[in-house]
């Protein structure tokens, strides 16, 4: 078998991507009519597929600024939701050790949920090879691509879907989805509820501190629920 | 608030996101291997998630409201167990919005 070049890498992720864009392209289209009615302009809609990129904390985003939220807590609770992405960081460092910063700055950009999960199991149980971070870089301007096209046709269609329709639920549905293969303990499960029970009251705090006090009170039930788990994996 | 407002908020928010993703990329020899910050992050998704979940299905018009006559309380049920099920994202928003159109329809 031939040494894998820079473009069978790229085009392997790309591959490994694809099937992830069935359920991105439909919520790149939702965020789009739902930007619009938080009150959004098309133009920022838009434009924070590019800027933030990153579909829940988007979703996020529209919802404060559409209840004129202090612009410091919008910045903080953005950064919360996107905290996880620490993890990522960290899980694909020691592939890209050594790579030239331009490398470092536009893999880190591209560093989402579904295009580190598209490419962990490359880095991690394929061939370390030189050009194996293309592979990252497949998946992740797949993902970009998808993104930015999905959000473009959400906020063009935006006004020509009826509301009775209700396809706003299909965000709460992909929050669902991503939070049932999230769960993987009881303490898991446990910090879950927790948030979403302490989220309600907490909704009526100033300044939509709300989010923020709901994360750290799901954190620290987590913590303290450790020792029900059975096993750690 | 104003376009500007806007604007620099959404830059503020994509510096912040663009930060942590680089973070251990770029300075991970000089960044904490503390297993207590682990400990921590681990439990960022599920919080998160529940945090953003409760208020899409419980919120209805502004107002709190735990009726069982809800019937996006159902369809999100429907969902965990379909998700928990089958692991499938793309299965579980499908089957979240029928049981959804479902109970509407049943509803009117």
């Amino acid at each position: 078998m031939n040494a894998p070049t820079p473009r069978s890498e790229f085009l392997a992720g790309v591959h490994a991507e694809l099937p992830l864009l069935l359920g991105v392209v439909p919520f790149g289209m939702i965020f789009g009519v739902l930007g619009l009615a938080a009150g959004l302009p098309a133009w920022a809609v838009v434009l924070s597929s590019s800027l933030i990129f990153g579909g829940s904390s988007q979703v996020v985003f529209a919802q404060l600024w559409g209840v004129a939220a202090p612009p410091a807590i919008t910045v903080t609770t953005i950064g919360v939701v996107n905290l996880r992405h620490l993890l990522y960081s960290a899980a694909v460092a020691e592939y890209l050790r050594g790579l030239p910063w331009r490398w470092k700055l536009l893999l880190a950009y591209l560093l989402t949920d579904e295009a580190f999960a598209a490419a962990l199991p490359r880095l991690r149980d394929g061939p370390a090879t030189p050009h194996r971070h293309c592979f990252l870089l497949g998946t992740g301007a797949t993902l970009w691509s998808g993104w930015q096209l999905s959000t473009l046709a959400g906020v063009l269609l935006g006004t020509a879907i009826p509301a009775q329709w209700s396809l706003d639920f299909s965000i709460a549905l992909t929050f669902i989805a991503l939070l049932v293969l999230a769960v993987h303990r009881r303490s898991d499960a446990g910090a879950a509820l927790v948030a979403a029970a302490v989220v309600l009251p907490a909704l009526a705090l100033p300044h939509k501190l709300g989010l923020l006090v709901a994360a750290a009170a799901g954190i620290a039930a987590g913590l303290a629920l450790r020792r029900f788990d059975r096993k750690t994996p | 608030m104003n376009t500007t407002t806007l604007l620099l908020t959404m830059a503020a928010c994509g510096a912040v996101t663009f930060l942590i993703r680089l973070s251990f990329i770029a300075f991970g020899r000089y960044l904490p291997d503390d297993p207590r910050l682990s400990a921590i992050l681990r439990y960022v998704p599920p919080a998160i998630l529940g945090a953003l979940i409760a208020p899409e299905i419980f919120v209805l018009d502004g107002r709190v409201s735990l009726n069982p006559d809800n019937p996006r309380l159902w369809a999100a049920l429907t969902a965990v167990l379909i998700a928990w099920r089958t692991r499938n994202v793309l299965a579980t928003i499908t089957a979240g919005m029928l049981a959804l159109w479902a109970l509407q329809a049943c509803m009117i």
